[in-house]
């Protein structure tokens, strides 16, 4: 099947404006604008059974429809803050296919109402932020953004705005603080953004694989999209290949492709032919799951994937095999979200900081059952109690590792370093 | 001198992107216009971004201290910041930077004798696939390499000590 996302595999030059307009591009946004009401829009997408697709699996026309008439001026925001371990699917459709997100942006402005969007890129992305600048340019000549678009009253402007290497700012109220020019602080909900957002006002902020999604789903409705992919999960995905694999990459597939298909047929199996003995499903935050035939023949939804006591999230999927052990593994992700934790709520704040010396003394010869209960321990008083999902996040590698792969804690079973 | 006397009509294509109420939010690419000067964000660039956005250089200052792309102090030329995180770590990346420090000279978080490279272990950089990778940075911006080898990034070294600019 030709891809949907990542079309610049198939058709090479789309990010160039005439090739995107000769393949379609910008007529679903003419359509809203001129055909529909902004509500029939978010009725489409909403029918469509699109989940966004940044992890947390929320259906994306129901976030639109949370945003209230009654307060304006309403603001949209996609989150191309894409940082965590295992996660590099959006610079790949920014880079390469941006009409189709920047036209999913603009549509996703027009259901909600919103004359302003703002597209918040990690600082890393510098050059990709560059380029948009230039595609945004490119669209206001063409007259797809600015005044009185296509002779309506509707008017949109869209801008980037960079962060500066945080991941903490993908944490979506975090993420708008950033862009209010403060320090990246994830902020107490109720209220939610959908009602006190970017400025105090509405907002909506889907992550740019969701977005990408939009223009095709406006363009061929809502039962074609939910024809691909399975009845839980419609449409397709972008699954991030990883870790310890022959050909690791981005590999668009329709939700339901089992893990087996990903690592072996896609990725061409795992390197130097060992078994795979763990996947991490949803980049550093995934619950382990032990990778035993049931789990490889399990189908990648969101509901299937959960049976398995993990979540799809990001399909970021890290594959670890047996001469890796989750010791040192659960070592590097612990690090990870220590060093972005934010510092505001202490759970996480002080969380991170002891399971980061518990593992380091367990890394470092103190391999002991005292040493293992006891970051147990720390990793499940945190979870429930942290203001945001980071701290949640770095809990769910270290209590499944333990639980799941208890002969790795053991004294006895050293080395599994990775150079 | 003020980045808006220098600088004016990016200043305010900057200020533009933004509600008039809200100029705040430019504080951040203000930073980066800033940080491009020297490399690093200095004292007086502090306080000429606080007056231009109404707020305190404190609050400025908390913006550089928490964000790790931005920095108040100077180091090399160009910071080589290496992933080291999990997923790069199992294509290679620990055994790479070890090697690159060996022939740079260096250990990690120092800067070579003549000031052009600060070699640094940095985390996610969201491009898994592709390690070994890192990032130069310097004031004008960052760069991405992936798929990278020592004796690839050290002839990458060797063309920036040559010609003092950055070659992709």
């Amino acid at each position: 099947m030709a891809h949907l996302l990542l079309r610049h595999r198939d058709i090479p030059d789309i990010g160039k404006m005439d090739i995107y307009q000769k393949n379609g591009g910008f007529e679903a946004f003419e359509k809203a604008v001129c055909k529909m009401k902004p509500q029939e829009v978010t009725d489409v997408v909403k029918a469509s059974g699109l989940r966004g697709r940044g992890g947390a699996g929320f259906p994306t026309g129901v976030k639109w429809s949370f945003i209230p008439n009654n307060i304006w001026p309403h603001y949209v925001v996609a989150n191309a803050d894409e940082s965590e371990p295992g996660t590099f699917k959006d610079r790949e459709i920014m880079e390469s296919n941006p009409f189709q997100f920047l036209e999913g942006v603009a549509i996703a402005s027009f259901a909600t109402g919103a004359n302003v969007a703002y597209i918040y890129l990690r600082g890393e992305f510098w050059p990709v932020a560059t380029f948009l600048d230039e595609k945004i340019a490119e669209m206001e000549k063409a007259g797809y953004l600015g005044d009185k678009l296509f002779g309506t009253d509707y008017s949109l402007r869209i801008f980037t705005h960079l962060g500066a290497g945080a991941y903490i700012c993908g944490e979506e109220t975090a993420l708008l603080e950033s862009i209010e020019g403060k320090r990246g602080l994830p902020r107490i909900r109720p209220p939610f953004p959908a009602v006190y957002g970017l400025y105090g006002k509405p907002t909506v902020i889907n992550n740019v694989e969701t977005l990408a999604n939009v223009p095709l789903i406006v363009e061929k409705g809502a039962d074609w999209y939910k024809s691909l992919g399975t009845a839980d999960s419609a449409g397709v995905k972008i699954f991030s290949l990883s870790g310890r694999v022959n050909q690791p990459g981005n590999y668009e597939l329709p939700f339901g492709t089992t893990f087996r298909e990903l690592i072996y047929q896609y990725g061409d199996g795992v390197t130097d032919g060992r078994p795979v003995k763990a996947i991490m499903p949803a980049g550093a935050s995934s619950s382990f799951i032990v990778a035993d035939d049931k789990a490889l023949d399990t189908p990648m939804d969101y509901a299937s994937v959960r049976a398995l006591g993990a979540d799809l999230g990001s399909a970021s999927v890290i594959v670890i095999d047996d001469t890796v052990s989750l010791d040192w593994v659960i070592g590097k992700t612990i690090h990870f979200f220590k060093h972005e934790s934010c510092g505001k709520c202490t759970p996480c704040r002080e969380g991170t900081y002891w399971m980061q010396h518990l593992i380091e003394r367990i890394e470092n010869g103190e391999k002991t059952k005292e040493n293992v209960e006891l970051l147990y321990s720390v990793a499940k008083q945190m979870q429930n109690k942290c203001l945001c999902p980071l701290g949640e996040f770095s809990t769910m590698a270290v209590t499944t590792a333990i639980e799941r792969f208890p002969d790795d804690f053991k004294a006895s079973v050293t080395g599994g370093k990775h150079g | 001198m003020s980045l808006a006397d220098k600088y004016p009509q990016e200043v305010k294509k900057i200020m533009a992107k933004y509600p008039p109420e809200q100029k705040r939010s430019a504080v951040m690419p203000l930073l980066y216009m800033a940080q491009r000067e020297e490399g690093f964000i200095n004292k007086a660039a502090l306080e000429d971004i606080a007056q231009m956005l109404d707020i305190t250089s404190t609050e400025v200052a908390e913006i550089v201290g928490f964000y790790t792309l931005y920095h108040d102090e100077k180091e090399g030329k160009y910071r080589m910041q290496v992933c080291t995180d999990m997923p790069c770590a199992l294509r290679g990346a620990n055994k790479f930077l070890e090697e690159l420090c060996a022939n740079l000279g260096v250990k990690v978080g120092e800067t070579t004798p003549d000031g052009m490279i600060t070699i640094e272990a940095v985390t996610c950089l969201a491009a898994c696939d592709k390690a070994p990778m890192f990032q130069i940075q310097s004031g004008m911006g960052l760069t991405y390499h992936e798929n990278m080898s020592v004796d690839k990034t050290m002839e990458l070294v060797a063309a920036l000590r040559k010609s003092g600019k950055e070659v992709k």
